[in-house]
């Protein structure tokens, strides 16, 4: 794989002509963007822009109608390639949490590395504990997930993907279902994360953490791409008329 | 003593004492429980297999002539009664077979109905998961069937307890049916006690009861085990 040696500003996602159809509905209509390394993209738009859909389709949990999703070199959307692989170097970070709640918090965090990367299960265990330590959630390793407020439960989601040590994280909405008080402990992992140089696609609401955190910010609508520049000129220069008014609207 | 008292004792040594009557219903419990229990597990194998590639056909369009099978095998056993099947197996299907199949053959009846039954319990249990879940597993990597080993399935057996422990206590009455093909299972005990002595009074209560009791002990045991399970939902 050539995806060994991608230094900091190289592609490490690149989208083409990606098109999601629902019938007759198209949810993307022709997406085409890079993600390098060391990016935290930003994704803004309202609600049913595809915003979601497009960072769905980036791991292949949507998969697009036509286009192709090159990550880290190879097609991923070529039924040939083995989706479970390059799945393990894309974290992603759901809306609903999406924790295993059958299991301990540690054995959220463990399976994965231990069934897929063949870790031994005290390695596992080690590395999980020392990235939870970094949330500030350590002693909660052998809570069950319904004992955990939505905070910690997003926080230990993040955490179960920086487990499998991923290329790049992925984040669809990952403030949007809790409670005030607890987005800013989230957001706050998030920005410690940006600041260690992971790479990060992130769909959000959350204006401010695109303009202090986003790298770049991409406004989406009707299924494209409509305006992607810097935080600060994305939202203090707008062009397009639809993005002055979304911002007059959220801001 | 009571004369009502001393009839009761006579009765019950007609029907239980003499002749070693009794054994007519301990060897019957011993078939019913024999046939339950190997029919559960029979169905319970019958019913995953079932579950998993209807469920699978329906997620991902693959296994189109297997899904095919399963709602054939689901429509017919679900269409017809339960006594029909084990008869059509014993005298029709298996017609060549020794006598002596005749526990093997019943084990054989039920697990294949109850199979159908359990199919359509996991499959719902599965159904019922967020589908949050499945894409919690696969986006880590975990390939279809870790996603569903170690993720869905634990879950959806979870859900699948209450109607699955149903669908056992139905079980084990229905062996009752396997008289009809000559076991000597619990019921059929009770009716040959009462063929000998003309009185079937004493021998049915008999066997209502043990099946009450077991049918209770068995409820008491599934709600300890759910008890047990939901630990994590606290």
């Amino acid at each position: 794989m050539n995806g060994k040696n991608i230094a900091p500003g190289d592609v490490l996602i690149r989208a083409v002509g990606v098109k999601k159809h629902y019938g007759k509905i198209k949810a993307l209509d022709g997406v085409d963007t890079e993600i390098r390394k060391g990016d935290v993209a930003v994704i803004i738009g309202p609600s049913g822009s595809g915003k979601s859909t497009f960072l769905r389709c980036l791991n292949l949990l949507e998969e697009p109608t036509d286009g192709h999703i090159y990550f880290e070199g190879v097609d991923i959307t070529d039924p040939r390639v083995d989706i479970n692989v390059h799945r393990q170097k894309m974290g992603m970070v759901f809306q609903q949490f999406n924790l295993f709640p059958h299991m301990k918090v540690l054995q959220n965090l463990t399976l994965a590395p231990i069934k897929r990367l063949k870790k031994p299960q005290a390695e596992a265990e080690e590395t999980a504990m020392s990235l939870l330590a970094r949330v500030g959630l350590a002693d909660r390793a052998h809570a069950y997930p319904s004992q955990l407020s939505g905070g910690q439960k997003q926080r230990i989601a993040i955490v179960r993907a920086l487990c499998m040590n991923p290329d790049v994280m992925l984040f669809d909405e990952p403030t949007s279902a809790l409670d005030p008080e607890m987005v800013g402990e989230v957001l706050g992992v998030m920005k410690s994360l940006a600041q260690g140089g992971m790479t990060m696609v992130v769909v959000t609401h959350e204006m401010g953490f695109a303009r202090e955190v986003g790298t770049r910010v991409m406004f989406m609508d009707e299924g494209r791409i409509v305006e992607e520049n810097a935080p600060g000129e994305l939202f203090g220069n707008p062009q397009s008329e639809r993005l002055k008014s979304f911002l007059a609207k959220v801001l | 003593m009571a004369d009502w008292w001393q009839d009761l004792i006579d009765k019950f040594t007609i029907a239980f004492v003499d002749h070693n009557r009794w054994k007519f219903i301990t060897q019957g419990l011993a078939n019913t429980l024999i046939i339950t229990f190997f029919a559960v597990i029979m169905g319970i194998v019958i019913g995953f297999i079932v579950s998993v590639i209807r469920v699978t056909h329906d997620k991902t369009g693959k296994l189109k002539v297997g899904n095919a099978i399963c709602q054939v095998y689901l429509a017919v056993i679900r269409g017809t009664p339960v006594m029909v099947q084990i008869m059509i197996i014993y005298f029709v299907i298996f017609a060549a077979a020794s006598t002596s199949y005749k526990i093997p053959l019943a084990i054989l009846a039920f697990g294949i109905n109850s199979g159908a039954y359990v199919a359509e319990i996991f499959r719902g249990g599965i159904n019922a998961i967020d589908a949050g879940q499945f894409e919690a597993g696969r986006s880590l990597g975990c390939n279809y069937v870790q996603t569903m080993w170690y993720i869905i399935a634990p879950q959806a057996f979870k859900n699948a307890i209450p109607p699955l422990a149903n669908e056992f206590i139905v079980l084990l009455k229905e062996t009752s049916v396997a008289g009809y093909i000559g076991v000597e299972e619990l019921t059929r005990g009770a009716f040959s006690i009462g063929g000998s002595t003309y009185d079937y009074t004493l021998p049915l209560l008999a066997v209502a009861l043990i099946y009450l009791a077991m049918v209770v002990g068995l409820s008491r045991l599934v709600a300890l085990l759910e008890r047990r399970l939901r630990r994590s939902e606290r």
